[in-house]
């Protein structure tokens, strides 16, 4: 909210930039897009990564809602990024491996979208390989086995032909001239106002319900180094994120048949680690972890109870790995679960503006 | 109060100096800290951190996965008693070479002979919970349950790295917990009593020997406390006691 004029300033000095090789009589200046950043957000966080080559407007965040479900980006047009995206699923894939357009699934679970701006280290997919959204985007269209499309030319091409799309990328970026950079550039603007911040465990840190006394349970299980210990790596009250969004191995393997992060840094002391998930929304996300191995949360937390596997670079905080895990009880697993589902915010998977 | 005026009127001293064009500029001094990071005379950065195996006073042999740590209200006193201090605070994270230096937003201080003086952690009136968003966003904070507000310091890693049965350690520092709902303050002030001579821009080397932290008065025994230390208030209180032997100073540049 703070950045308004900023935004606004920079959206007029970028548009008046580009606009100079266009006729003035064309010219449509594209409306700064306000980003609703939850109170929450504002008081305990550092401000959201918006990059200033990429600032969000109203007719770039529209085209990038259109361009998200649209089949056209795929090879075939059977498929969009909400084929494995989807919005019930806080824009992730119920199933353990999503198929694109061959239907031969691939070998890690999709991924939830949500509060992508304060991922700060900007790094995604598990295993953090792109920088930037603009530039992960780029991937989906062109993988074998998402989109299905050889190179970003054809889809190009089909945009540019398109009798809606040119008009659209006129307004947006002041352009008719579709480029994947104009293309990515959308959906990530697009990808940037899915926020969620009102679960009920929002609303109780901004004081307007109650937890259970279960749900108060299981937050001290998850905040006590002597039985959860998860806030190490998964935020806590004063992180509203529920993630640290840095990458550890939870122990899930003695061995590595996916390097994960250690493939991306060539270190093999990152073999096996991932990016730690948000605890957001997984009331709507299973199954869990990178492979999905997990279909219940009662299997994730019977994995850090007494599941936990010892391996080269098992991160430290797994600290019962020993003796399994951190062995809880019935009651507090029932308690964890209750808490962990008080992070589930109804309203995003319901927000109009995120559904087709 | 006073004093962090003063700072403010010689910043906006020379905010004006710079905006002279003729060549009558009086340089006001500008402080800078550099930490670096040691185990004995093992030198560690973020490219060692993770590789080096190393044998703690006690005997065991460990490896390191992180640290990070918090310092904050540095201040340095001259020899007329005059104390400058310097607002903000630091978050060294070794895995990141670039988070090893300290610039404080305000950091002009006149000529002069000077003592350095910094906390370790936070001290009560900063310690409050939740309020630093930077800080916040770092998961930087310690269990309300446990007196809330900061972590001092995240050292983890595992210790009988020699054995069949390496096994975890988490030395985490941080407000200290007597009893349910009954909390103690337990950060440290560093002191030093080597003079700081301050003449022009500087760099005032601070070392860090983490093997300090398991050595000095308390000879650390991690077959004993190794995890959970956070609600340990006997474990807590050693760590602050051994913090106070773990920096020196090094080398001043100008
Ligand atoms: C065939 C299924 C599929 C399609 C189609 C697909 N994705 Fe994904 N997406 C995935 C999977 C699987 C991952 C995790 C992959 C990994 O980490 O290696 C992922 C990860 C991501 C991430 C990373 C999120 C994070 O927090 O790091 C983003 C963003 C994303 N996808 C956006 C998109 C966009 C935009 C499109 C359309 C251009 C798209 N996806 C199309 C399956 C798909
Ligand atoms: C050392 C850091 C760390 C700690 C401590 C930790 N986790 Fe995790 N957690 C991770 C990582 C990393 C993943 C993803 C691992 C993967 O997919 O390979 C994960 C995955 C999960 C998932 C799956 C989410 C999804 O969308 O797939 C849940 C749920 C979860 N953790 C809950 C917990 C709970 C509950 C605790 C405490 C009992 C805990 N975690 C402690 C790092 C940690």
């Amino acid at each position: 909210m703070k950045f308004w004029p900023l935004y606004s300033l920079l959206c007029v000095m970028l548009f008046n930039c580009d606009s100079k090789e266009d006729t003035p009589e064309d010219n449509y200046i594209p409306i700064p897009y306000q980003l609703e950043i939850p109170v929450l957000f504002q008081t305990k966080l550092i401000d959201p990564i918006i990059p200033l080559s990429n600032t969000l407007t109203i007719e770039g965040v529209a085209l990038g809602k259109r361009l998200f479900f649209d089949n056209i980006l795929s090879v075939n047009n059977t498929k969009a990024c909400a084929s494995c995206h989807l919005p019930q699923n806080a824009f992730t894939d119920p199933n353990q491996f999503s198929s694109g357009v061959t239907g031969i699934p691939g070998n890690r679970n999709s991924m939830p979208l949500f509060n992508l701006a304060w991922n700060f280290d900007d790094k995604y997919f598990w295993d953090g390989h792109a920088l930037g959204l603009e530039n992960q985007a780029l991937e989906p269209v062109i993988d074998a086995n998402e989109l299905g499309n050889d190179s970003w030319e054809p889809i190009e091409a089909k945009l540019n032909n398109h009798d809606q799309y040119p008009l659209l990328f006129k307004q947006a970026f002041g352009t008719e001239t579709i480029t994947r950079q104009l293309v990515t550039k959308a959906i990530a603007q697009f990808e940037r106002t899915l926020i969620s911040g009102n679960s009920k465990f929002d609303q109780f840190s901004n004081g307007t319900v109650n937890l259970t006394t279960q749900e108060e349970n299981g937050l001290a299980i998850f905040m006590d180094e002597e039985r959860g210990d998860c806030f190490h790596c998964h935020g806590n009250p004063n992180n509203p994120l529920w993630t640290d969004n840095q990458f550890h191995n939870n122990g899930l393997d003695a061995t590595f048949t996916d390097l994960g992060f250690g493939a991306v840094t060539g270190n093999p002391n990152d073999n096996g680690k991932f990016r730690s998930p948000s605890l957001r929304n997984l009331a709507y996300t299973a199954p869990y972890m990178h492979d999905g191995r997990f279909a219940t949360l009662d299997d994730v937390i019977n994995h850090y109870s007494t599941g936990l596997t010892n391996s080269s670079t098992i991160d430290p905080l797994m600290k019962k790995v020993n003796q399994g895990g951190v062995n809880l009880n019935p009651q507090d697993k029932a308690d964890l679960k209750a808490f962990l589902l008080s992070l589930s915010d109804p309203s995003f998977i319901n927000n109009p503006d995120f559904i087709q | 109060m006073k004093k962090i005026v003063s700072l403010l009127t010689l910043a906006l001293l020379i905010i004006a100096c710079n905006e002279d064009i003729d060549d009558t500029t009086i340089t006001i001094p500008e402080v800078t800290f550099n930490f670096t990071h040691h185990w004995d005379s093992t030198f560690i950065n973020s490219t060692n951190l993770e590789t080096e195996t190393l044998t703690n006073a006690n005997g065991e042999v460990i490896t390191i996965n992180r640290i990070r740590y918090l310092t904050s209200h540095f201040e340095l006193t001259n020899l007329a008693g005059e104390t400058y201090i310097f607002e903000g605070y630091k978050l060294t994270d070794l895995s990141d070479d670039a988070t090893y230096n300290f610039t404080p937003v305000v950091n002009t201080i006149p000529s002069g002979t000077y003592n350095l003086k910094f906390v370790w952690g936070f001290n009560a009136d900063d310690n409050t919970d939740g309020i630093y968003q930077d800080l916040n966003s770092e998961s930087w904070n310690w269990p309300a349950m446990l007196g809330g507000g900061y972590h001092f310091l995240q050292f983890d890693g595992m210790y009988n790295v020699d054995t069949a049965n390496p096994s975890p350690f988490n030395f985490h520092n941080g407000t200290a917990r007597v009893s349910d709902g009954v909390f103690e303050d337990n950060f440290a002030v560093i002191t030093f009593d080597a003079p700081i001579t301050i003449s022009n821009n500087t760099t005032i080397e601070i070392k860090m020997n983490i093997a300090e932290l398991f050595k000095n008065p308390n000879t650390w025994d991690l077959n004993v406390l190794d995890t959970p230390l956070m609600p340990n208030y006997d474990a807590q209180k050693m760590m602050q006691q051994n913090i106070l032997s773990v920096f020196s100073l090094g080398e001043t540049t100008q």
